[in-house]
């Protein structure tokens, strides 16, 4: 069966905090001059039905829980390739307050593409490889991620102060 | 020759044959479709065999499953999907064919509902449109057939002298129509799409995956090879030429796929209930005696 996997490997898409560069360039691998369907790439936009992912741009730490959740909902084998230099070690936004990095710190990656944006051969080539690496894995293989750390976010409470003029006003009344 | 006049005499046989050919004649249609749709679009286009890889590929993949009643009507899907083809093969009568069809058709419905998906709801709900658009134009194309022949069998057909299609060519037109909804083609994939994504995704298929989308595709498979079949069916008399008018109809269907875009579910009722549907009310006007 694994001959197959390589055969038609189904592409799902994700926008991880892109300046949408690269997403522009990764659509013209599918327009009549580079034609990505003669390998047997279809671009699917549910992660249900695709086997490699393709991240464009750095992980923020809110779509982190976002790519994790893209990435455990495509059933092995599978393989992720990071689209660009801000996939691969946060590029232009890396010293953002919000960024995490790369997006290896969430996922495994298999295949690296720098540039920015690559080139749409480059991006071809990635692909190319990525298949290369699935074809050795199984469904068998193991693709558990790490759990992330969740950050609760809730409003201070209100100091005692704020709450003694209003039993004030009442005993006014 | 012996094994071939074998195969066709024996009704156990035949269904063990159609049953082995008919996903193979379906995911080679499917797979002429991609290769012509690239050449038209100026591309080279995937190999000829890329659906039989598509298909064995999801069938070695990771089982993933929302729940059991998902599976279930995914396998009740593709069942009623083989009995419809069986019975056509037998030649049994018609309606039920028919029904078969429908029943099999709304087992994908009911799986697709059955997750809590909204593209996956808002895909089944289409795909109820899509059948409410076509099943008229089917029986009143069984109708045609039965004023003909006085019986809903499907064997006297074959009985004829004359082929179908010079009694019934406008009901061959608007059977075009039904195929393209069949096959999931612009301007009627409004339930779910072959090619890309859409706006709800992917629709019905939107919670299968793996082993599961396996199942329906193969389902998809049997539907084609037995809408191939029906086209096949109306010029009985020489089957070169019921094969060369089927994919005749076949061409025309994917050029319409290409040259379209996608329109909206409502207007594909609208549609089918005008243009088709009148071709096949002024086909049984000269048929009704």
């Amino acid at each position: 069966m694994s001959k197959f996997t390589g055969k038609s490997p189904w592409v799902v898409h994700f926008n991880c905090n892109s300046c949408n560069g690269c997403d522009i360039e990764f659509l013209a691998c599918l327009t009549p001059l580079y034609d990505a369907e003669r390998f047997g790439v279809l671009h699917v936009g549910n992660p249900k039905h695709a086997d490699i992912l393709v991240v464009t741009g750095s992980v923020n730490k809110k779509n982190m829980h976002v790519l994790k959740n893209v990435y455990d909902q495509i059933p092995a084998p599978k393989a992720v390739v990071a689209m660009g230099v801000c996939a691969a070690t946060g590029g232009l936004f890396a010293d953002c307050y919000n960024v995490v990095g790369g997006i290896d710190k969430v996922i495994p990656v298999d295949v690296h593409v720098p540039g920015c944006p690559p080139k749409p051969e480059a991006m071809l080539d990635g692909i190319v490889k990525a298949v290369e690496i699935l074809k050795k894995k199984t469904k068998e293989t193991e693709t558990v991620t790490e759990e992330l750390p969740v950050v609760i976010v809730k409003p201070k409470e209100l100091p005692a102060e704020t709450a003694a003029p209003a039993t004030a006003k009442e005993s006014e009344k | 020759m012996t094994y071939i006049n074998m195969i066709i005499e024996s009704p156990l046989l035949r269904c063990i044959a159609v049953l082995i050919l008919a996903p193979t004649i379906g995911t080679l249609l499917s797979g002429f479709d991609r290769k012509f749709t690239a050449r038209l679009q100026g591309r080279v286009g995937p190999s000829f065999w890329q659906p039989v890889y598509d298909i064995l590929k999801l069938f070695g993949k990771q089982q993933i499953l929302v729940h059991r009643t998902q599976l279930a009507y995914a396998i009740l899907h593709l069942f009623f999907m083989m009995l419809t083809l069986v019975l056509l093969v037998l030649g049994q009568d018609l309606l039920m064919i028919l029904f078969c069809q429908a029943f099999s058709a709304l087992c994908l419905v009911i799986a697709s509902m059955s997750v809590r998906s909204p593209y996956s709801w808002i895909g089944s709900q289409r795909k109820i449109l899509q059948m409410l658009a076509y099943e008229p134009t089917l029986i009143l194309l069984i109708l045609a057939v039965y004023l003909q022949n006085n019986s809903f069998l499907g064997f006297k057909v074959l009985e004829r002298d004359t082929p179908l299609i010079y009694s019934m060519p406008l009901m061959f037109i608007s059977l075009l129509f039904v195929i393209a909804i069949e096959f999931e083609k612009s301007p009627f994939d409004v339930a779910s799409s072959h090619h890309a994504h859409q706006e709800i995704v992917k629709g019905t298929t939107l919670e299968f995956s793996g082993p599961f989308l396996g199942l329906i595709e193969v389902a998809h498979a049997y539907e084609m090879a037995m809408f191939f079949g029906l086209m096949v069916a109306f010029w009985h008399t020489s089957i070169i030429m019921g094969i060369v008018l089927a994919l005749i109809g076949f061409i025309l269907v994917l050029i319409m796929d290409n040259i379209c875009a996608r329109l909206t579910s409502w207007w594909m009722v609208r549609f089918m209930w005008t243009i088709p549907l009148t071709l096949s009310l002024a086909n049984l006007i000269w048929l009704w005696r």
